[in-house]
């Protein structure tokens, strides 16, 4: 480890990994540091990635890919299921193996990477930043010109950094996942249970990973909080659904559901992934806008260094960059996701019911929210805006 | 105040990220509170998804 860096990257995710790549392309000298002891673990993610957002940043390598989803089952409160395939082929992922290689990536690239690198402070002097971390139980210091926060949904470096980054409760998803193994599932189709008793404000997932494996987890929305933990909603659904499922992993966390941070860029500093908030609001799916934001933000701080100029003017133009992109769209499925909020179980049931006796070819993702907005007209227009790209 | 079950903390920062007065720190092993600036708002309590936080002393 080196006393100075060009850039310091904080948080070895899919949005730090793919800054770092990025920005060492061009010629900066990057550290890429991981608080845990594996890159990638422990791995609190449902795992599931459209093929054809992925392949926008990185070559796909099928030792990453546990399945392929080619449909998904919607089932209602009391078990009616709307079948669909999808339009591009999904994947659900080995998150630590693709982890590990988009650090190895970025370190092909010329990133320095670290783990059991925790920082725990951040000094702004002199158009420099001291960064303080514990290295493998040592304290350190080094000296960066640009600091890249993507630690995750805590994101306390962009606080150390000044920008407000609280969350509202219901701009949560609390979370709580089991891999299970033993189970009887549809090798190719994700799954997806609505309803207030099974998760109220989300929904439960059973994402198959080959081999009678699945991730079956959910999210409850943040306004539910307090009363039942999602680990215990978790174990009511398991209990019912596969109550003979071998249990390999119990994890839990959260995902933000909002729109981004209002600022994603201060003097020497960007903030990236879950810590900026860059989580698609409707679904919770965050690591292809991860990587999204990642090679942005990589891109413009190598380009800043370049040009030596690494103050908040020049960082802007990836928080720019991101408002007319991907930024855009989440804000539209983030209103698409206030209304889903106030959808009841009979609203659930009567969207099942309006798609009863389709084939699944029939039945499009437009039309399961035309039948479910057709009480609010005001949605239309975002809804068709969503599903025609617009 | 808060008291924090460490057995169950999996240090998945949630309770960080809906504290309105930062008062919760991690370390790469620990989860630690400041009750000097804790206004025992119960927002951690509440979305802790492991249940790992509880209040103490408000009955």
């Amino acid at each position: 480890m080196k006393q100075h860096y060009d850039i310091v990257v904080v948080g070895a995710g899919p949005a730090g990994s793919t800054a770092a790549r990025f920005a060492a392309n061009l010629g900066a000298s990057v550290a890429l540091l991981e608080r845990d002891r594996e890159i990638g673990v422990p791995v609190r993610c449902a795992e599931g990635v459209s093929d054809s957002e992925l392949r926008k940043y990185v070559d796909i390598d099928p030792r990453w890919i546990a399945a392929t989803i080619t449909n998904f089952g919607f089932f209602s409160p009391s078990g009616k299921m709307v079948q669909l395939l999808s339009q591009a082929n999904g994947y659900i992922l080995h998150r630590r193996l693709f982890d590990h290689s988009l650090a190895e990536i970025a370190s092909e690239q010329g990133a320095e990477v670290f783990t059991k690198a925790y920082v725990y402070n951040l000094k702004r002097t002199d158009n420099k930043t001291t960064v303080y971390l514990k290295y493998i139980g040592r304290e350190r210091e080094i000296e960066a010109d640009i600091v890249i926060a993507a630690d995750g949904i805590e994101s306390r470096i962009a606080r150390f950094a000044g920008i407000k980054t609280k969350l509202a409760m219901k701009d949560i998803e609390q979370c709580a996942q089991m891999m299970l193994a033993n189970i009887d599932v549809n090798p190719n189709r994700g799954d997806f249970y609505l309803s207030h008793n099974w998760a109220p404000g989300g929904y439960v997932w059973v994402f198959p990973k080959g081999n009678n494996i699945a991730n079956v987890g959910l999210g409850i929305n943040g306004k539910y909080a307090g009363e039942r933990s999602p680990l215990e909603y978790l174990e009511s659904f398991v209990s019912e659904k596969f109550p003979t499922a071998t249990r390999l992993t119990t994890i839990a966390g959260g995902v933000p559901v909002t729109t981004h941070l209002s600022e994603l860029v201060t003097d020497g500093l960007m903030v990236v992934g879950d810590a900026a908030r860059q989580v698609n609001p409707l679904t919770g799916g965050g690591i292809s806008s991860a990587m999204a934001a990642g090679k942005k933000a990589g891109l413009v701080a190598a380009d800043a260094i370049k040009k030596g100029d690494t103050s908040v003017k020049q960082l802007k133009r990836y928080q720019t960059e991101w408002n007319k992109t991907i930024g855009k769209d989440y804000k539209r499925f983030h209103r698409i996701k206030a209304w889903t909020l106030t959808l009841t179980d009979d609203d659930y049931e009567e969207i099942a019911d309006a798609l009863q006796g389709l084939s699944p070819d029939e039945v499009t993702l437009t039309k399961i929210f035309m039948a479910a907005v057709k009480n609010k007209p005001s949605l239309i227009v975002d809804v068709m805006k969503v599903f025609t790209g617009l | 105040m808060i008291r924090i079950d460490k057995n169950r903390c999996d240090l998945c920062g949630v309770c960080i990220s809906v504290c309105p007065v930062d008062c919760i720190e991690m370390t790469e092993t620990e989860l630690s509170i400041d009750e000097i600036v804790c206004i025992d708002c119960d927002a951690c309590v509440k979305i802790c998804p492991f249940a790992a936080l509880s209040t103490v002393g408000k009955e």
